[in-house]
């Protein structure tokens, strides 16, 4: 199946598992409140991987974090998160622990350190069936021979009584996949699950979340800031910056024409096969991500933006319906791009 | 793993033998002939002849060494000036009080110190952890020698719940052995609990902060299970560690809590024959304290690498 | 010379507003200024007790033994040989501040130059840490009685057998920061510009450890006063007639049934200072943490 052809499938899905609508993120600090994450929304439809990409900071993690009420007790959070209906912002601490990794399941980016040392890996991925799925300590065990063996881990039957130190770095992230779809959660957030990884091994961790969607139908949240994993896995794309959501298409609408000025930095920025390295210089986006205290009435990649005038910093462009013959491309940009790619060449001119 | 415990029992040996050699040549440092020494009240010339005869005195160093070390092997650690019986046998005396005693105290300090680190760790800036981390440094700056003689004045003497001083062995009246040491042992873990206590927080605190920790948390577990089951178990090596490097402070303080409450052990020994020169025994003393200390913490070691399933696997410490 | 501009941005003017955080966080912190004031006092009350206080230490009145705390002419009372408690804790507070300090100089003396060579020499690692290993089997209590064995009882060899003891912890602290700065550019590049270890060692090295080494010695003086105290008690510490806390201790256990409260004074004195500094300590150690700043 391409690219194109599941993006159009994912789309005909009306009732999404996962719908976030203006979710917004801030923490009191001691410098006064910092606004992580600006009403922030969007869907995931059974079966479809969403890429969630951004720069360091821009609040894609926050956002993961938010989904299942796994941040810290003093961050603020408002806005609404439905699990296939059921509300999970303002949920009571217990609710949500029957969400977490049976429902909601999570893996994150330092597959060493998120692995408990002490532990063996078939302890750890047990443990999440014993507490949903009240299994015996030695039936978790058994089924953890075989949750290793569908994430590719060869002679899992030894590998399962080996201690996280033991495992090469892929491994062990494959190991927390396993503990990851152990209860066959409806809903996969992957938190930059390939950037500690070397690029062989990368590819063989998104083989491995590609066919656990294809198989059990688990929706996938990825969030990274590496389009090359965006192009490789991603059914539809949002793009964050400065804790907004400022573009979200499928995923071939948006590399083929990128509305927002930020994604088509973004883009520029990185290396597409095909442009040629001599005479296209990668673009650098001048600049760094604004840390905000509060939400102001402007675009906030306006000072970065090339083609940012006056009302960019007088008012914050709504997220729209861009293009033409799609409803599911928006941006939220007052000069949007007008054609398909090489947007910075043009604006530099 | 085999690496490891080999690398450690050679370490372990090395530094046995290089205090062997300290107390060796400290007792040749002891002011006056070490035959006058060892003598205690028969100083004629024969005596004295048959000792140096009998402790190689006449011999070269490195036979002498050869010949202490032999000795002190074999439990031969001479004979008290003072009160003339074999260094030995006073040991044997004196010897399960203070193991007694130094047990109750690191179970009690563990005990207390795991619990109220992990609470002030649970507990972050909250009431429950300022009184605990005032409560640790209180522990870590009060002399507990002087938390003794208040005990004793102000609970045993004032309201006879506790007896001021005195020992029954174990054996004898496990009740009243236990009567008798309970107070001391409270004592002397005042100090090791407060460390234990700090140590157990900031170990905590990191955890708690680990990614480790936030994929526990992520999986659905209780915060009870997240606690117990990941963060504490991570800590629990610092703990092991502290054990075993405040066991030197243990033994110091465990002298000065057997004075105090006149508790017939190691320490009063050992302080009774500082003051009477009686050089056998503060000998015989000074080794065995290296010497435990030694062998306690190879166990420690030992300890760790079940703990802690990176040593035991690859023999690296973490 | 590149060698000399790379250390000025580590130790030069990045080090003074380094400086001027860490003593804004001190003044900030409440406990931090209480613990300074009582530390300052009690330096200022030591340093002056021979003038200041009120009898002499040695001023004995036999008309008036065991003279409770309140009593005319001896607000804090008489001992056992009619002398004034006042006085004598006065001197003794200087007492355990000077065990404290000499014994706390020991032990950086040589342990700084060991924890320095440790973590920056591979090959002397392995032989300081055996060093270390035969200290530790040695606790100080032990160490006193075989120096008070060897060369008798007095403030020196206790001062002497605290700080030998506390050398280990010193190794330990200044190793293990240098092998964290060694591993840092600023040091790879004088290494790499051809600068000698001992320069590096001197003048990378050193002054940036300067924070552990502040902290570590922060909190093993009251650790040595403690010592004192105990040793001093068990008369292998400070002779008597000269005045100390811990001997006041155990003349009070002598005479607790007459005279139960002069056990309290002296304890509470050693427990002031030792808090104090404790106190301080944590402070310091919070405030020179550079990931303090995020709460």
């Amino acid at each position: 199946m391409t690219t194109a052809e599941r993006a159009g499938t994912a789309a005909t899905v009306d009732t999404p598992v996962l719908a976030v609508r203006d979710l917004s993120v801030s923490f009191p600090t001691e410098t006064g409140t910092v606004s992580a994450v600006d009403a922030v929304s969007l869907d995931l439809a059974p079966g479809e991987i969403v890429g969630m990409v951004g720069e360091s900071g821009c609040g894609k993690s926050v956002t993961a974090m938010s989904i299942a009420g796994l941040l810290p007790g003093s961050a603020r959070v408002s806005g609404s998160v439905r699990l296939n209906g059921t509300e999970l912002v303002g949920s009571r601490e217990s609710a949500l622990r029957r969400v977490r990794g049976k429902e909601i399941a999570y893996i994150f980016q330092e597959p060493m350190t998120s692995l408990n040392p002490v532990l063996t890996v078939g302890r750890q991925i047990g443990e999440v069936l014993q507490i949903h799925e009240r299994m015996s300590r030695r039936a978790a065990r058994a089924r953890a021979v075989e949750l290793l063996t569908l994430v590719g881990i060869p002679s899992a039957a030894r590998r399962v009584d080996n201690y996280p130190h033991q495992l090469s770095g892929g491994m062990r992230q494959r190991v927390m996949i396993a503990m990851a779809v152990a209860c066959g959660p409806k809903v996969l957030v992957a938190d930059e699950p390939t950037t500690a990884l070397d690029v062989t091994v990368q590819a063989g961790i998104l083989q491995v979340l590609r066919d656990l969607r294809d198989r059990l139908g688990t929706s996938i949240l990825i969030i990274t800031h590496d389009l090359g994993v965006i192009a490789d896995i991603a059914d539809r794309v949002v793009v964050m910056y400065a804790g907004r959501v400022v573009e979200r298409a499928p995923v071939t609408d948006l590399f083929a024409h990128p509305y927002h000025r930020y994604t088509a930095g973004l883009l520029s920025a990185s290396p597409t096969p095909g442009r040629h390295a001599g005479t296209d210089r990668l673009q650098e986006i001048p600049g760094l991500v604004p840390v905000l205290s509060t939400q102001p009435d402007a675009c906030t990649f306006a000072d970065r933006c090339p083609a940012a005038d006056s009302r960019c910093r007088d008012s914050a462009p709504p997220l729209e319906v861009v293009g033409a013959g799609t409803t599911d491309h928006l941006a939220a940009c007052w000069h949007p791009c007008p054609s398909p790619r090489s947007p910075i060449e043009e604006v530099n001119r | 793993m085999a690496r490891y415990l080999l690398t450690r029992a050679w370490q372990s040996a090395l530094t046995l033998l290089l205090s062997t050699i300290v107390v060796f040549f400290g007792v040749r440092a002891l002011p006056g002939d070490p035959a006058l020494a060892l003598a205690g009240e028969d100083r004629s010339p024969e005596a004295l002849e048959a000792i140096r005869r009998h402790y190689g005195l006449d011999q070269p160093l490195p036979v002498q060494f050869a010949q202490y070390v032999e000795r002190m092997a074999q439990g031969d650690f001479g004979v008290s000036i003072r009160t003339g019986t074999p260094v030995s046998s006073m040991l044997t005396t004196a010897l399960p009080v203070t193991v007694e005693l130094a047990v109750l105290a690191i179970l009690l300090a563990t005990a207390l110190g795991v619990g109220a680190g992990v609470l002030a760790a649970v507990r972050r800036g909250r009431p429950a952890e300022w009184v605990a981390n005032g409560l640790a440094l209180i522990g870590l700056s009060v002399p507990h020698f002087w938390l003794g003689l208040l005990a004793i004045l102000y609970l045993s003497v004032a309201t006879g719940l506790f007896p001021a001083s005195g020992f029954v062995p174990i054996l004898e009246n496990p009740v009243d052995n236990l009567h008798h040491i309970v107070l001391p042992a409270v004592i002397l873990g005042t100090g090791l609990a407060a460390i234990i206590m700090r140590q157990t927080r900031s170990a905590m605190l990191d955890s708690l902060s680990s990614d480790y920790v936030r994929t526990a948390k992520a999986k659905g577990l209780r915060p009870r299970a997240v606690i117990t089951q990941h963060a504490l178990r991570n800590s629990l090596i610092v703990v092991v560690t502290v054990v075993g490097l405040q066991l030197g402070g243990l033994i110091s303080g465990a002298v000065v809590t057997e004075q105090i409450f006149g508790l017939p052990g190691f320490g009063k020994m050992t302080i009774d024959a500082v003051f009477q020169r009686d050089y056998p025994v503060i000998q015989a003393v000074v080794l065995l304290t290296a010497t435990a200390y030694i062998v306690i913490n190879f166990f420690v070691d030992l300890l760790y690498s079940v703990i802690d399933p990176r040593i035991r696997v690859t023999g690296d410490p973490a | 010379m590149t060698v000399l501009t790379v250390p000025m941005a580590e130790t030069g003017s990045a080090d003074i507003t380094r400086r001027m955080r860490v003593l804004r966080r001190l003044r900030r912190n409440p406990l931090a200024v209480v613990s300074f004031v009582v530390l300052a006092l009690a330096a200022v009350i030591a340093l002056l007790s021979p003038w200041i206080a009120p009898y002499s230490v040695d001023q004995t009145d036999f008309a008036r033994t065991f003279a409770p705390p309140g009593s005319p002419g001896h607000v804090l009372g008489t001992d056992d040989l009619g002398r004034d408690v006042l006085s004598r804790i006065m001197l003794g507070a200087r007492a355990s501040l000077q065990v404290g300090l000499l014994a706390v100089a020991t032990s950086l003396v040589i342990g700084v130059p060991l924890g320095l060579a440790a973590g920056y020499f591979r090959a002397w690692d392995a032989v300081i840490s055996r060093f270390t290993d035969l200290l530790l089997a040695f606790p100080f209590l032990i160490m006193a009685v075989g120096l008070a064995a060897i060369r008798g009882a007095s403030l020196g060899n206790a001062a002497v057998a605290i700080g030998i003891a506390q050398i280990p912890g010193v190794i330990r602290v200044v190793r293990s920061d240098t092998l964290r700065l060694k591993s840092l550019d600023f040091v790879a590049a004088a290494v790499v510009d051809g600068a000698s270890d001992l320069w590096v060692l001197a003048r990378h090295i050193l002054p940036n450890a300067t924070s552990v080494i502040l902290v570590q010695a922060t909190v093993a003086i009251p650790a040595a006063i403690l010592g004192e105290a105990v040793l001093s008690f068990l008369g292998l510490g400070i002779q008597p007639p000269a005045p100390s806390l811990g001997t006041m201790l155990a003349t009070a256990q002598q005479f607790a049934a007459r005279a139960p409260w002069a056990a309290v004074l002296p304890g509470v004195v050693i427990m002031g200072l030792a808090l104090a500094f404790n106190v301080f300590g944590d402070a310091l150690r919070d405030a020179l943490d550079p990931k303090g700043d995020r709460r």
